[in-house]
């Protein structure tokens, strides 16, 4: 299928980007690695009629040691961060989460800038972020800021992303060892239920996607949590449980509680 | 020489250009001056169009024509192969199935307007800024729910939107007597969920008018090249069949999808005459899921009384079957002819009443997908008889043993009469149920199970031991049964001067492998090497005719007639050997390539005999020159395949979700000419049959809309979802074609899907749950173990 | 817009539009066919090609981002006329039947082992995930990618 008409401009900058956002406004669309966004466009379901490629921006891929934390540049693909032995040193729960993003090829070329910035709300990035209690920095023509983990998903499709930030990088504070279990979907293979769990010094964090229509910290499990597995009942405490084709509202519920008990029993 | 092909896993002739991207599929061609079709669709699945406002899109760049079912092109439609009476006689309904939609669209998706343009983003542009004002009109699209009084009218003119009510077997007064008397009656009510075919490459079509010859070409994306030329110029488009060539080189996967004469073949076809310049339009995926053929879909409530022993007294089903919202090629024969007939399965059921009520409904056409009304009975039977075996707590295996029909080889015993209609030509089903007991070690599992339960896990093993009729058809077996069509195969073989092999087929590959396969055979019949044949199918204008592939015929019914040919070709090498040999023909014989007079050592090759037949200057008197046979193969009667699935599951208790960890199928298909196709056929067919019963399934809202349409979707198995499947083969030859081959294609598909969900109702027995719906999602494998 | 790239290694240069996906550039503006399309959601990897030594889904690549790289189709798989042992290994085992998948499955199973030189079962399976085929049930695909890995050590 093709996609409608749009102008294809290729940024060589931050800066470059950020204006040309501001420029084309709401017309525009950043294209990272555009593994959602294509296919959308391809479908005719998102129609921008300008793309701004940041694919080429070198300042934005890279990931750097930041002596407390690691900084995954927003270029950097799912491949790339489910291999670096920094992440896998560091923040391994980010790792095992890039490793079962889509396939082989997704993980290629789909950035876990276009991955957040686009919000799917059955992503697989956003249980880890939250589990990390990682910031993501964005530049804008007002400037640069970091937004936190909990303030930055804000519903389906939906950031905290001015109209023309772009997000820059995401910096992952060093952690223990977690994990990231996933239930998947079986047509896309996107997450039904996804949990991260990282050690937080005697607690933990933990995060999760694809039950509500935003992902969330599961702050009732962390407080509840005592050693063992029980604190998984809270899984969904205030919690408004999303249904779909594959998954009604009682059976995700029940699957968000199945899995951060798995993923409990793996700290 | 001396050739041994017969047998053997020779590797595929056809395979270097598909490995190396030369293959040559329908997409891939590019014509001069090719202009590009896109359609308008409806967004609706039921509604009237009032008006429709082209001029935008007809002043959009680019664009050639715009076309909607107001001009000639709605005039045309497309017809039904398979006439089946109502049982009080009378016709099935048989509405118009226009190229474009007439006066109102009956699903989502059908085709509304079509634009051609210089460039198919011209094309696919224009056609969004075509203007329909539709009017929604209400909508059905459960066949139980479409055939109640009161449901929206698909088509005006067929009440209860009923396309035929019929039946087969014994009265039914007779079976509900025998039901009455029964010991145990197992009774289950499901649905057969609707299916997306999905062959990988999506339909494609050019079609090419060459104003000079007066001569409209046709490539295609077809199944069947000989049969949508014969129904685009017969039924539809009244044009001279001489005057049209219908091209299908490589096919990516059909699945029965890719059989069918769909409107964009004939609406191109009008159009490029329209426009004088070839026009193409190649399906994406989006399209595919709405408008391709379906198939299944039926709700079904079956019944099977068995006396205390377990012997089967009575099977009663009444289904309704969903055929959409138009009646395609082969729809109607799919429910009744390939379903009904095979309610015997491998029994000795004495008595059987099959009553099937079909349905349209605005939904996309249902057609025949992989065994085609087949896996549909064969679902009924076995995940009756499993059910049955947990119910009446006999074991599954032994609750067949007591039922199959004995062995049979339809030569020293005569073949076995159906109360549904069939004469099966030879079975073992015992044989084959009895090695796959072996390979998957049943004694042990069973104990292995027990132990598992205990820790917490569930194992299930599930069965099935099915039949199916392939080798479609007798022709007037099936002429007296409605279809509008014969059903033989045509093989016409050129040996070249030189002694190499030309073999044309109207039987046509989209994966089976017919180059090699078929120049197996060949090769052998004629003692010569491989290399020698090439195997010519899916260009009207190179074969003389043919009816293509489905239905598991290839080898039994367009095999058996290149054989024909080659013992026409025998017979004449025959006389020209015995001119050369001087000796008399009856004292010749034919082996391993050479003419040889019995009992001596004077022989002529066959190459010197094919050289002999076209330079004919020492020739018997009065023979022609050449040696070039065409013959037309009829069979004698269905083939019958048949054979055991096993399938073992692990559930997972907490998610519900089904792990297969093995799958075994032991399958007799007669005789096998390269049993690595012949494995690579069953592993595909079982792994379509698994995605039923797991994965798949086509749904719609209360609207209408469908909600699977696309691999976001849309479950299909991925290399990561099944195992590796374990396979082997008893064989029983057909007793009635001349390679006493059966048919290999949908055995999987047909055998799988049970077996697949009786292993889970196994592992899950001791909660006392007997059924869950297909797909057998997580979810609905959770919520029966939660009850 | 002008793109200038390495395609089986020949440079080529073309002008393209914005909308023009990496797959069709490759079927339309360079006639190689062999990179197929299946689907358009990037699910059934037939278009899979490597760019820059990466298997990636060609028809969720535009044109214009491939720009500047080197590109592998199944064309440029074989070298001389002899099969790349990948290739050989689907022939040799009968990994496809109607061949459509089948550009993508190879360029997918040669990434796969690129990465990977001794997978097992289970990391060939998961590897092929991107990837469907409808013909073979993976058995046959599974089995040589299996054997092309042999046959790379060898």
């Amino acid at each position: 299928m093709i996609p409608a008409k749009f102008d294809y401009i290729k940024a060589t900058s931050i800066d470059q980007a950020i204006s040309l956002l501001s420029q084309h406004g709401y017309e525009a669309k950043i294209l990272a690695g555009g593994h959602s966004l294509l296919p959308a466009m391809k479908l005719r379901l998102n129609r921008p009629s300008v793309l701004i490629d940041i694919g080429g921006i070198d300042a934005l891929g890279s990931i750097t040691d930041e002596g407390d934390a690691i900084k995954a540049g927003a270029n950097c693909t799912h491949y790339e961060i489910a291999n670096s032995n920094l992440v896998k040193s560091h923040v391994n729960v980010l790792s095992q989460t890039a490793r079962v993003i889509g396939d082989v090829q997704v993980r290629y070329r789909g950035t876990i800038g276009g991955s957040l910035a686009h919000a799917d709300p059955a992503s697989d990035y956003p249980a880890a972020i939250l589990a990390t209690d990682a910031t993501i920095s964005v530049r804008g023509s007002n400037g640069a800021r970091d937004i936190s983990a909990t303030e930055f998903f804000q519903g389906i499709f939906t950031t905290a992303l001015g109209e023309d930030e772009i997000i820059t990088s995401i910096r992952f504070p060093k952690t223990a060892n977690g994990t990231y279990v996933k239930f998947f979907q079986s047509a896309s293979r996107f997450a039904v239920v996804g949990c991260a769990a990282v050690k937080n010094g005697n607690g933990i964090r933990v995060g999760i996607t694809g039950v509500a229509d935003t992902p969330y910290r599961a702050s009732a499990v962390e407080q509840a949590y005592d050693g063992t597995t029980s604190a998984a009942d809270h899984a969904i405490d205030g919690v408004d449980v999303m249904s779909d084709h594959f998954a009604s509202e009682e059976y995700r519920a029940h699957l968000a509680k199945v899995f951060v008990r798995r993923a409990l029993e793996q700290l | 020489m001396t050739t041994n092909y017969i047998g053997q896993p020779v590797k595929r002739k056809e395979d270097n250009r598909f490995l190396t991207g030369k293959g040559r599929y329908t997409d891939d061609i590019k014509l001069p001056g090719m202009a590009f079709a896109a359609f308008a669709r409806s967004p609706y699945a039921h509604a009237k169009i009032n008006s429709i406002d082209t001029s935008q899109a007809a002043n959009a760049p680019g664009v050639l024509a715009v076309y909607t079912g107001s001009d000639e092109c709605g005039n045309f439609g497309v017809p039904c192969g398979w006439l089946v009476h109502f049982k009080n006689g009378e016709p099935m309904k048989e509405p118009p199935h226009p190229l474009l939609a007439v006066g109102k669209a009956r699903h989502v998706g059908e085709n509304v307007a079509v634009v051609i343009a210089e460039s198919l983003q011209e094309a696919r542009d224009a056609a969004e800024l075509i203007e329909v004002d539709y009017e929604e009109l209400s909508v059905v699209t459960d066949p139980r729910q479409a055939v109640q009084e009161g449901a929206p009218l698909v088509h005006d003119d067929a009440p209860n939107n009923t396309v035929y009510d019929w039946e087969i077997g014994n009265p039914k007064e007779e079976v509900d007597a025998a039901m009455d008397g029964a010991h145990h009656i197992t009774k289950l009510d499901f649905k057969n969920q609707r299916l997306a075919p999905n062959a990988i490459e999506p339909r494609s079509y050019i079609a090419d008018y060459d104003v000079n010859a007066d001569k409209y070409t046709l490539y295609t994306s077809t199944q069947n090249p000989h049969l949508i030329r014969l129904l685009m110029c017969a039924f539809v488009l009244g044009i001279p069949e001489h005057k049209v060539r219908v091209v299908s080189y490589d096919v990516g996967g059909g699945f029965g999808s890719k059989i069918y004469h769909y409107t964009e073949e004939a609406l191109l076809t009008w159009a490029s005459k329209k426009i004088g310049r070839p026009i193409k339009w190649t399906s994406d995926r989006t399209e595919a899921f709405y408008t391709d053929a379906h198939g299944r879909d039926y709700c079904t409530t079956a019944e099977m009384g068995f006396d205390a022993d377990g012997k089967i007294l009575a099977l009663r089903v009444h289904s309704e079957a969903n055929l959409g919202a138009y009646l395609s090629t082969f729809s109607t024969c799919c429910p009744t002819y390939l379903h009904g007939t095979l309610a015997q399965g491998c029994y000795t059921t004495p008595l059987i009443n099959i009553d099937i009520t079909a349905a349209f409904t605005n939904t996309n056409p249902v057609d025949a997908y992989r065994g085609a009304g087949r896996p549909e009975m064969t679902y009924i039977l076995e995940h009756l008889m499993d059910t049955a075996a947990l119910e009446m707590g006999i074991d599954p295996a032994e609750l067949r043993f007591k039922n199959f029909i004995p062995p049979f080889d339809g030569v020293n015993q005569e073949g076995y009469q159906t109360q549904v209609a069939l004469q099966y030509d030879s079975g073992n089903y015992e044989g084959t149920l009895r090695r796959a007991l072996e390979m998957v070690n049943y004694e042990n599992f069973r104990q292995e199970q027990a132990a598992a339960r205990e820790n917490g896990k569930l194992l299930g093993i599930g069965f099935s031991t099915y039949i199916e009729g392939c080798g479609i058809a007798p022709s007037a077996v099936v002429g007296s049964l409605g279809a509008r069509a014969g059903l033989y195969e045509v093989g016409h073989v050129r040996v070249q001067p030189t002694g190499k092999v030309s073999v044309f087929t109207g039987s046509h590959s989209h994966g089976q492998g017919h180059e090699t396969a078929f120049a197996q055979f060949v090769a052998d019949h004629l003692g010569i090497s491989m290399d020698d044949v090439e195997i010519h199918h899916g260009d009207t204008d190179q074969v003389a005719f043919g009816m293509g592939t489905y239905g598991s015929r290839s080898l039994a019914v367009g095999g058996s007639a290149i054989v024909k040919s080659l013992d026409k070709i025998i017979e004449k090498g025959a006389k020209i050997a015995a001119h050369k040999l001087e000796a008399a023909e009856g004292d010749l014989e034919f082996a391993n390539g050479q003419y040889t007079v019995k009992g001596t050592d004077k022989s002529i090759a066959f190459g010197d005999v094919a050289l002999t037949a076209y330079v004919p200057h020492d020739y018997p008197e009065g023979l022609e020159p050449g040696l070039d046979f065409s013959s037309f193969y009829d069979p004698a009667n269905f083939t019958y395949p048949f054979g055991a699935h096993i399938c073992v599951v692990e559930v997972d208790q907490d998610t519900g979700k089904v792990d297969i960890r093995r799958f075994i199928a032991v399958d007799d298909v007669g005789n096998v000419i390269n049993p690595m196709i012949v494995d690579g056929q069953i592993h595909g067919g079982v792994v379509q049959g698994l995605g039923q019963a797991l994965l798949e399934g086509v749904s719609y809202d209360e609207n209408g809309q469908m909600i699977t349409g696309s691999y976001m979707d849309y479950a299909m198995p991925r290399a990561d979802d099944v195992p590796f499947i374990e396979t082997d083969r008893t064989v029983t030859p057909c007793p009635h074609n001349p390679l006493g081959v059966k048919g290999a294609g949908e055995a999987g598909a047909i055998g799988a899907t049970p077996a697949l969900v009786n292993a889970v109702m196994d592992a899950i027995a001791h909660i006392g749950i007997r059924d869950i719906q297909m797909p057998l999602t997580p979810e609905r494998v959770w919520r029966a173990m939660q009850a | 817009m002008e793109i200038n790239l390495s395609v089986n290694g020949s440079q080529v240069a073309r002008d393209v539009t914005p909308m023009t996906t990496l797959s069709d550039f490759l079927r339309e503006h360079l006639s190689l066919t062999g990179t197929h399309i299946g689907c358009d959601t990037s699910s059934c990897g037939a278009c899979t090609v490597t760019m820059d030594g990466k298997a990636v889904k060609s028809c969720t690549v535009l044109a214009v981002q491939a720009n500047g790289s080197e590109i592998i189709t199944i064309e440029g798989l074989s070298e001389n006329g002899s099969l790349h042992p990948v290739q050989e290994a689907f022939k040799e085992h009968h990994g496809l039947q109607c061949g459509f998948c089948t550009p993508g499955m190879v360029m997918t199973a040669v990434d796969i082992l690129q990465n990977n030189p001794n997978p097992t079962e289970q990391e060939i399976r998961h590897g092929l995930e991107g990837n469907f085929c409808r013909c073979t049930g993976y058995h046959n695909i599974v089995k040589s990618v299996q054997h092309a890995a042999q046959s790379l050590n060898a």
